[in-house]
């Protein structure tokens, strides 16, 4: 622990921190463009200046490392006089056009020219002016007022792992840009917004939306994945304007992928603001006296055993709950959470969680990855591990279709043969786990959602007990989940009771004419086909796939309509926060099956979110842990019986659009016209 | 005046053959096996003791410099590095080695090598000096033919290896730590200091980074003892070094000359003195294009090593001497050296991206007289906020002629402005 003196203060810092860290440990702020904590460190902005003693010039404090006995000034003429003057170079050309900025009111240059800038301008040449660089449909580019700080281009390489930004030119020439012109091709690529300092790269379909001081803040978590994501939503009114990352070191740090950033604008488009009733074929508007009386007149005196529930991928646990216990006032057992069908085992909840936790992830030396594609699925849980790679070269494997993960991987196969090959260590790559200090084995739901899926599951935990993979500090069985609502429902035992039939069931039940009435809560990613004559009930924020097929729809909130519970993939509790109020006569999710619950007679005694809440905890005590990771037990979980050999897909084709919300979406469209259409015409019949 | 016993660059001017028979004529490679006996401790000390100073411009003492390497290995390999993109205006003293010369430097590596503990030389030469280049690189050849480098390179036991790569055209790559970016594949921009080169350069291994005539002269120095050398120039300032004389002389010329030589000797003496006589004379650039000019008054007793020089607040940088006559016009010639390094700028720190393009377009219309007064403080002042605030020493480089300029020159850049400003008034009066 060195220790050191800054403006008169001793202080032992940790070893290996720069000096900018030491100061600002001791209190004293240090303006800075360039460095970025989670960045590698550039020192090229100049403002981070400090005098330390016997050094001849100021030195950059963020790329200095700490040494014992440094005596550090951050307040004497000298470094007033280099960070004004380094001030002074970065407005000369930087234009005066902070009234038509994006950037205006949360602009690093704007803020730190208060403290360090002078009143007047002393240059009297012609600015620099820099044509705009195209960056694709989410970054606007004014490269005019770009301060070459390199941020966006550390971050592009080093935690988006896509080396396509970068600084041309030389001198007063030098210009960011993404070299051939084309879109930035990553599913983070909006952090280089947030990342810079200045205007320079603004939100596109943000553009002169409004300024931030018009705008309510709140603070929640996203639903779009299941990474869960710390979010920020700043809403106007009642309408939702952006969504940014919140600093979450556990989770996201504080980056936030394309889709749930801006994703948003979904939330104003295909929305169900009212009650649908069918009537001879088409769905009308109705009251909600009316859909409840509609639902009241088909369900009064159905057997439990005909009546079915399907809860989708952005629920949140409080509806989740009342509606196992609806279901279970009306007798029936058949409910489930899995849309995709997985063959998970909610009895044993290691059995699905991501164990290794996002943020232990990052100190795995070795990876298997079963049936997923990260980058697509989960990409904030992606720069985890690609940060295994860069940090201590984690060596990755994938079984299933080949990916780029943005590291380099080792493809081992395409379905169950090599699997099991690994799992009686018939394999190199078995080697390469077990000789592993921090082994992980990540199993998608495209390898789950399969006839053979418990199997598969069986064959993953041998390679965790067998290679090692567990022990007691250190859990490498990991599920990684796309759905925000799935581990919430799992942990909330959303699967079918005794007799009770799972997805596949309750569809052939439907089909088949032995369930009569199906209830959708925001089930929108199943086959409406299969459900045949059945009487569905949708109830959801948007006329999706389910509201179409539906027979009462009953409108819902959306995630940052409500007040929320949600469980990540690494069984981490998170409270969502209401940002604005549901839309039209959209109601809360939970008080709308509360409602259906009197309509029917059968009352399911919760009377306030609280009590929601309340009953929350009682099915599962880990509710009541807000914003923890509980370990998971190890305890015996998997089906026996041979898998199949068709090989694993992936879940998801389409990054930019998974679920209700992003497919309302203007923006995931044009990023799907821009990043996946190309791709899928390149491997499909164009050969 | 230096005796012609004493040059270590016999071949300066190319008279003789620049290949391995000429080489060895001239008593290179000779029994170099007895100078890597030497030992490894014992090279450094004699470098240390004959006071070698860098010739690349800063003037770092070499052996210091080498005494840094790790004395054990870690397990990672360590470099030599020659810095052969000799960029600096007025210089041209590399040139001539590389051209006329190359086995001297590459026995200079071989020893200069063995001293730091490495096995493997790289020299990163100016891409324009393609003729050069291909010298070297027969001359690498030649040597590895006749086992004077490569594996148990002249029986020494040491095996070194020596690459030649060829620079893309940019002054920055001269800068030791954008040299070896640029080595690496990646552009070339300077690195933040610390981690120094020994500790972490070229593939994050101890590296040395030194100039040609550094490398080049170490064997003859190992040869004669360092007590020889010392024994030329002056205390601190001491050994032979290559001068090279352009501009308003009458002769210019590269010559090989003892360290302290006054200036006015060097310049009368191999220049064939200024054109014109020596009151004809303006204004000298001491050092390569980097260092403050000298008035005439300042020439006359000069002498020409580092701390001589850097007593008058200039330096002796390169060694390259660049005289100018009084035809000259010091505003515009100092306005072209700006441009130069606006132009150079990497781009990548604040201070001189933008500095050096403010300072060379105020400069610019000062040719013409087309400022204020004032504005010579406002440029005075922004070479000071350059100077001292990079990352490399381009922004000081940049700065230090300028403020030369304005310190020994501000009534010419005044007697500009206002005889612009009554220019402007005439027409008015005769109306």
């Amino acid at each position: 622990m060195p220790k050191l003196t800054i403006d008169d203060i001793e202080i032992e810092v940790p070893v290996g921190i720069s000096v900018l860290q030491a100061c600002e440990i001791a209190g004293k702020e240090v303006p800075r463009f360039c460095y970025h904590e989670r960045l590698s460190i550039a020192g090229n902005c100049r403002m981070c200046l400090v005098e330390m003693e016997r050094a001849p010039k100021p030195i950059a404090s963020c790329a200095m490392p700490v040494g014992e006995g440094m005596v550090i000034r951050t307040d004497t003429d000298t470094v007033k006089k280099a960070r004004s003057g380094v001030m002074e170079f970065l407005l000369i050309n930087h234009p005066l056009d902070c009234p038509i900025c994006d950037q205006g009111g949360e602009c690093d240059l704007q803020d730190q020219a208060m403290a360090y800038g002078i009143d007047h301008s002393r240059y009297q040449e012609n600015k620099r002016a820099v044509e705009e660089k195209h960056m694709g449909p989410l970054i606007k580019t004014e490269m005019t007022r770009c301060i070459h700080c390199t941020r966006c281009v550390r971050f592009a390489t080093e935690v988006a792992g896509v080396p396509e930004l970068g600084l041309l030119g030389r001198g007063e020439n030098a210009e960011i840009t993404t070299y051939l012109e084309k879109s930035l091709d990553s599913e983070l690529s909006a952090n280089v917004i947030d990342l810079c300092p200045v205007g320079a790269l603004t939100s596109k379909p943000y553009a002169f939306v409004a300024r931030p001081w018009e705008l309510k803040k709140t603070e929640s978590v996203d639903v779009l994945d299941a990474v869960g994501s710390a979010i920020r939503v700043d809403a106007r009114g009642a309408e939702v304007l952006r969504v940014l990352p919140r600093l979450s070191d556990d989770v996201n740090e504080e980056w936030l992928s394309d889709k749930s950033r801006y994703a948003c604008d979904g939330l104003r488009r295909q929305r169900l603001d009212r009650p649908y009733v069918r009537q001879e074929g088409v769905l009308r508007e109705a009251s909600w006296a009316e859909a409840l009386a509609a639902i009241g007149s088909r369900m009064r005196g159905l057997d439990g055993s005909r009546i079915a529930a399907i809860a989708g991928d952005l629920c949140d646990a409080e509806a989740m709950v009342c509606l196992k216990d609806l279901m279970a006032k009306l007798g029936s057992a058949n409910i489930d959470c899995r849309q995709e069908a997985a063959h998970l085992d909610a009895s044993v909840r290691g059995s699905y969680l991501l164990n290794s936790t996002i943020a232990g992830l990052e100190t795995a030396d070795a990876a298997l990855l079963v049936g997923t594609n990260p980058r697509w699925e989960a990409p904030l849980v992606n720069t985890r591990l690609r940060k295994g790679w860069l940090r201590q070269g984690l060596k990755a494997g994938v079984i299933g279709a080949p990916i780029d993960p943005t590291y380099p991987t080792e493809y081992l196969g395409a379905g169950p043969e090599t699997l099991l090959e690994v799992a009686q260590d018939n394999h190199p790559f078995a080697d390469t786990l077990k000789a592993a200090e921090r082994g992980a084995v990540i199993v998608g739901t495209g390898a789950l959602s399969r006839q053979d899926g418990g199997s598969v599951l069986a064959a993953v935990r041998q390679i965790a007990d067998k290679l090692g993979l567990v022990r007691d500090d250190w859990n490498g069985f990991n599920v990684l989940h796309q759905a925000a609502a799935r581990v919430g429902g799992l942990d909330l035992g959303l699967v079918p009771g005794p007799g009770g039939r799972d997805v596949a069931g309750i569809l052939q039940g439907a089909s088949d004419g032995s369930i009569d009435v199906v209830y959708l809560l925001g089930a929108d990613e199943i086959d409406m086909a299969k459900l045949g004559q059945a009487f569905v009930i949708y109830q959801g924020h948007h006329g999706d796939t389910g509201a179409h097929r539906a027979d009462v729809v009953l409108p819902g909130a959306a995630y940052t309509e409500k007040n929320g519970t949600y469980v990540n993939t690494e069984g981490r509790v998170q409270l969502g926060r209401m940002a604005t109020a549901p839309m039209g006569d959209a109601r809360e999710d939970w008080t709308i099956i509360r409602a259906l619950s009197d309509a029917l007679g059968v009352s399911i005694g919760v009377k306030s979110l609280g009590d929601v809440r309340q009953r929350l905890v009682e099915v599962n005590p880990l509710f009541d842990r807000v914003d923890e990771v509980v370990a998971a037990a190890w305890e015996p979980f998997g089906a026996s019986g041979p898998m199949g050999t068709t090989a694993f897909s992936l879940p998801v084709d389409n990054f930019y659009m998974t679920d209700p919300i992003s497919r309302a979406s203007e923006t995931m469209a044009r990023c799907t016209q821009d990043f996946v259409a190309p791709k899928q015409e390149r491997t499909g019949t164009h050969g | 005046m230096l005796s012609d016993a004493d040059r270590i660059f016999r071949n300066l001017y190319g008279q003789d053959d620049w290949g391995l028979p000429g080489a060895r004529r001239r008593g290179i490679w000779d029994n170099t096996k007895a100078l890597i006996e030497l030992g490894r401790d014992k090279i450094v000390e004699e470098i240390k003791e004959s006071g070698l100073r860098g010739r690349g411009g800063a003037g770092f003492p070499a052996g210091v410099k080498w005494s840094f390497m790790p004395k054990e290995p870690d397990g990672r390999p360590a470099y030599l590095v020659v810095n052969a993109d000799e960029s600096e205006p007025g210089t041209c003293k590399d040139r001539e080695i590389l051209r006329n010369d190359p086995h001297l430097l590459l026995e200079g590596c071989l020893v200069a090598g063995f001293a730091m503990g490495a096995h493997t030389a790289y020299i990163y030469i100016r891409g324009e000096f393609f003729n050069e280049g291909s010298h070297v690189q027969q001359a690498i050849d030649e040597a590895y033919d006749a086992g004077l480098i490569g594996k148990n390179a002249c029986g020494s036991d040491w095996d070194f290896d020596i690459h030649l790569h060829r620079g893309a055209g940019a002054y920055i790559c001269g800068e030791e730590t954008a040299l070896l970016e640029s080595l690496e594949g990646k552009k070339g921009q300077p690195r933040l200091k610390p981690p120094f080169p020994a500790a972490s350069g070229l593939y994050g291994c101890p590296t040395t980074v030194n100039n040609v005539e550094t490398i080049a002269v170490a064997p003859t120095i190992l040869r004669r003892g360092s007590g020889w050398f010392a024994g030329i120039g002056r205390p601190n300032n001491t050994g032979t070094k290559l001068f090279c004389i352009s501009g308003h002389v009458n002769n210019p010329c590269n010559v090989e000359e003892a360290m302290g030589i006054p200036l006015r000797e060097l310049l009368e003496k191999h220049a064939g003195g200024v054109r014109g006589g020596w009151s004809n004379l303006l204004a000298v650039i001491p050092g390569g294009s980097s260092v403050p000019c000298l008035t005439n008054e300042m020439c006359g007793d000069i002498l020409m090593d580092f701390d001589s020089l850097r007593e008058v607040r200039s330096g002796l940088g390169t060694a390259a001497v660049i005289v100018m006559d009084k035809s000259t016009d010091i505003i515009a010639a100092i306005a072209r050296l700006a441009h130069f390094y606006k132009h150079e700028s990497c781009g990548q720190c604040t201070p001189c991206r933008e500095g050096t393009g403010w300072m060379y377009r105020v400069l610019t219309r000062m040719v013409h007289g087309e400022a204020e007064v004032e504005e010579i403080d406002l440029l005075e002042q922004v070479t000071r906020q350059v100077e001292g605030h990079t990352i490399c020493a381009l922004g000081d480089a940049a700065a230090w002629p300028i403020q030369g300029l304005i310190r020994h020159f501000r009534p010419e850049i005044e007697h500009r402005i206002v005889e612009r400003k009554l220019r402007e008034q005439q027409p008015a009066a005769a109306e």
